[in-house]
C-alpha cells in the first residue's frame, strides 16, 4: 500500500480487532500444540487423565515408533497415498482443464460439476463407496456380472482394499485442483495464443509452449497441497476400513493415530505420531517446494 | 474459428463425459437405492425405483430408529456459530492486519500462514484435555456439548479466513473508507457500514466454506461428542450404518440424508463456492 491514511494512525482499535483472535488462537493452536510435542514425552494413559511424569527414557514413543510393525505400515500406506495424490489428483485434474480450456465452452458447467463432490462430507462418501463396492449387489459388482462376469469380486480384501481405499480419496479431489488449474489457464491472455496462433502453432504445440509452462506454478502450488492434504486423509478411510481392516494393512497416519488415542488410550504415543505427521507435511512441502522452484517465463 | 468436426474433439467430449458420468451417478445410483427394499437393491441396483419398487421404508426406519432432527439440529447450531466466530474474528483481524502498520504485524501474520500448517491431528488432543479440565466436554449439557466443538473448529477455520479475506480488503482501494472517516465514523462504523456491504460476497464465500468444513468434519466431532443426544447429523449416520451391518437400504438412507443439505446449499450457491476456493487456495 503506497499511502497509510490517517484514519489508521491511532493504534487503539487493534486491540478490539486483532487481539482476541491471537489470544483465542494462542489457547486453541499455539499452545496445544507446544502441548502437544511436550506430551509426546509423558506417560499419559487417558485423555482425560493427568500426566504420569516423563517416560523412561523420555523419548521412550520414538523409540516404539521405530519397532512398531503397525505405524511402519502407516507411513508406507500414507506415502503410497501421498505418491498417487500427486500423480492421479493432480496430473488428472491437469489433463481434464487442459481438455476442458481446449473446448473453450461449458467451462463454467463442467467446473460445477467436477467440483461436487467436494463440498460432500467423507464420511456420506465413505457410506456411498461401501454401498457401491459391496461384496452381493453393489454397484460394481452388478456391473461386472452384468458385464457377464462370473462371481464377484470382495474389494475389500487383501488383495483388492488398496485400491478400494485409494479410488474414492483421489476422485474426490481431482475436481479441486481442475478447479485451480483451469482457473490458470483462463488468466492467460488470449494475445499470447493469436500471435502463437500466427507463427503458425498448432493446438498441441499451444499446449506444450504456452498454457504447460504457464500453468507451472499453479501445478507446484496444487503440488504442495496435494502433499499436506494426503497426510489429513481420515475421514473416508475410516469410515470404509476402521480398525485397520482387513488384517491391520489399511493403517494411516491419520486413523493409526486416532486408534492410539481412543481405542488403545495410548494418549502420549497418539501425541508422537501426531507429531510425525506434522514433521513429514513439513519436510515433504520443503522438498516439493525446492524440487518445482518457481519459475518466471 | 471455424467450426468443423474432428476426432480429437469428440475424443475430448468423451473424457468430459465420461469424467463427469463418474462424478453425478453414484450419487444417483445410492439416491434411487434408498428407495428400494433391501432385497431389490441386491438383484435391481440398476432399476429405478417406480411402481412396485418404490418404498418409503429406508426412510421410515431411519427416523424410527434414531432422532434425526435433534442431529440436524446439533449440527446446524454448531456450525452456524463456528461460520459466525470465523466471520467475526476473521474478518476483523483480516482487516486489522490488511489497514494498519505496527510493529509484530509481520510476525502475527507469519502465525497465521504457520498456522495453515497445523493439521487438526497436532493440536486435537492437549485441545480436549484443556476442555476436559475446564468441564466443557461430556456434559449433559446441550450447551456445553455444542460449544466443545465449536471453540476448536472456529480455531481450525479462523486462519483460512483471515487469509483469504486479507488478500481482498489488500485489493480494496482506501477511498471510501476514507470518506466514511471524513464524515466522522470510527473505524469499527467503516468496517460494519462501508468495508462489510462491498465485501459481501467474500464474506458469503468464507461462510459457506467454513459452514460446510465444520458440518463434514467427522473427526473432531468424534473426538468431542461422546453422547448420542448430541450427535451431530454426520456423527450419528456414521455410527448408525456403521451398525446397520447388511441394512443396506437404510445405508443409503443415512448417505441421502447426510447429502441432501449440502446439495441444496451446492446448487444454490456453486458460484460463491468456486470463486472463494481459487481466491483461497492460490493466495493461502
Amino acid at each position: 500500500m503506497p499511502m497509510i491514511s490517517m484514519m489508521f494512525k491511532k493504534k487503539w482499535p487493534l486491540f478490539i480487532l486483532v487481539l482476541p483472535t491471537f489470544v483465542f488462537m494462542s489457547i486453541y493452536l499455539y499452545y496445544p500444540f507446544l502441548m502437544n510435542i511436550f506430551n509426546s514425552f509423558n506417560t499419559i494413559n487417558g485423555l482425560g487423565t493427568a500426566s504420569e511424569g516423563l517416560n523412561t527414557p523420555f523419548y521412550l514413543n520414538y523409540i516404539n515408533m521405530v519397532k512398531d510393525p503397525k505405524i511402519h505400515i502407516a507411513l508406507k500406506n500414507s506415502m503410497i497415498f501421498m505418491v498417487c495424490t500427486i500423480v492421479f489428483q493432480v496430473g488428472f485434474s491437469v489433463a481434464l482443464a487442459l481438455m476442458v480450456d481446449g473446448i473453450g465452452r461449458k467451462a463454467e458447467f463442467f467446473r460445477t460439476v467436477y467440483f461436487f463432490p467436494i463440498v460432500i462430507s467423507a464420511t456420506a462418501l465413505g457410506l456411498m463407496f461401501n454401498l457401491i463396492f459391496l461384496y452381493k449387489g453393489g454397484m460394481v459388482n452388478s456391473f461386472l456380472s452384468y458385464l457377464g462376469a462370473s462371481g464377484s469380486v470382495d474389494w475389500k480384501d487383501s488383495k483388492h482394499w488398496l485400491f478400494t481405499a485409494m479410488l474414492p480419496v483421489m476422485w474426490q479431489y481431482v475436481g479441486f485442483y481442475f478447479v485451480i488449474i483451469e482457473t490458470g489457464l483462463n488468466n492467460i491472455s488470449e494475445e499470447l495464443y493469436e500471435a502463437a496462433r500466427i507463427d503458425g502453432a498448432n493446438q498441441l504445440q499451444l499446449v506444450r509452449f504456452i498454457k504447460l509452462p504457464l500453468i507451472y506454478n499453479t501445478v507446484c502450488t496444487c503440488i504442495v497441497l496435494a502433499i499436506t492434504g494426503s497426510l489429513k486423509i481420515f475421514d473416508l478411510p475410516w469410515t470404509m476400513f476402521p480398525n485397520g481392516l482387513p488384517e491391520d494393512m489399511s493403517w494411516l497416519l491419520g486413523t493409526y493415530m486416532y486408534k492410539q488415542t481412543f481405542i488403545a488410550s495410548d494418549v502420549d504415543y497418539g501425541s508422537a505420531i501426531s507429531l510425525l505427521i506434522v514433521v513429514m507435511g513439513v519436510i515433504f512441502a520443503m522438498i516439493a517446494n525446492k524440487v518445482f522452484k518457481e519459475k518466471d517465463y | 474459428m471455424k467450426k468443423k468436426f474432428s476426432v480429437g474433439k469428440a475424443g475430448t467430449y468423451a473424457v468430459l463425459i465420461f469424467w463427469m458420468l463418474t462424478t453425478i451417478y453414484p450419487f444417483f445410483w445410492v439416491i434411487q437405492n434408498s428407495f428400494k427394499e433391501k432385497s431389490a437393491i441386491r438383484t435391481q441396483s440398476f432399476a429405478l425405483p417406480i411402481g412396485e419398487l418404490f418404498t418409503l421404508s429406508n426412510y421410515a426406519e431411519a427416523f424410527e430408529r434414531m432422532d434425526i432432527g435433534r442431529a440436524y439440529l446439533n449440527s446446524l447450531v454448531i456450525s452456524v456459530c463456528v461460520t459466525l466466530i470465523v466471520l467475526i474474528l476473521g474478518g476483523f483481524t483480516a482487516y486489522g492486519l490488511s489497514r494498519y502498520r505496527f510493529k509484530g504485524r509481520n510476525l502475527l501474520y507469519s502465525l497465521v500462514v504457520g498456522s495453515m500448517m497445523f493439521p487438526v491431528f497436532a493440536v486435537i488432543i492437549p485441545v480436549f484435555r484443556m476442555e476436559y479440565a475446564m468441564n466443557i466436554v461430556n456434559t449433559d449439557s446441550y450447551l456445553l456439548n455444542w460449544l466443545s466443538v465449536i471453540l476448536p473448529q472456529s480455531a481450525g477455520n479462523l486462519t483460512f479466513a483471515v487469509i483469504v479475506l486479507m488478500g481482498f480488503f489488500n485489493s480494496l482501494g482506501l477511498d471510501l473508507e476514507e470518506a466514511a472517516y471524513m464524515e466522522g465514523c470510527n473505524i469499527f462504523q467503516t468496517f460494519f457500514t462501508v468495508v462489510m456491504p462491498i465485501t459481501r460476497p467474500c464474506f458469503a464465500t468464507v461462510a459457506i466454506f467454513t459452514f460446510l468444513w465444520s458440518y463434514n468434519d467427522l473427526f473432531t466431532q468424534m473426538f468431542f461428542l461422546r453422547y448420542e443426544e448430541y450427535r451431530t447429523i454426520t456423527l450419528l449416520l456414521n455410527q448408525i450404518s456403521s451398525k446397520a451391518g447388511t441394512n443396506y437400504g437404510m445405508m443409503a438412507a443415512a448417505v441421502v440424508l447426510i447429502i441432501v443439505p449440502v446439495l441444496i446449499v451446492y446448487l444454490f450457491l456453486q458460484k460463491n463456492i468456486i470463486r472463494g476456493l481459487t481466491a483461497g487456495a492460490v493466495k493461502g
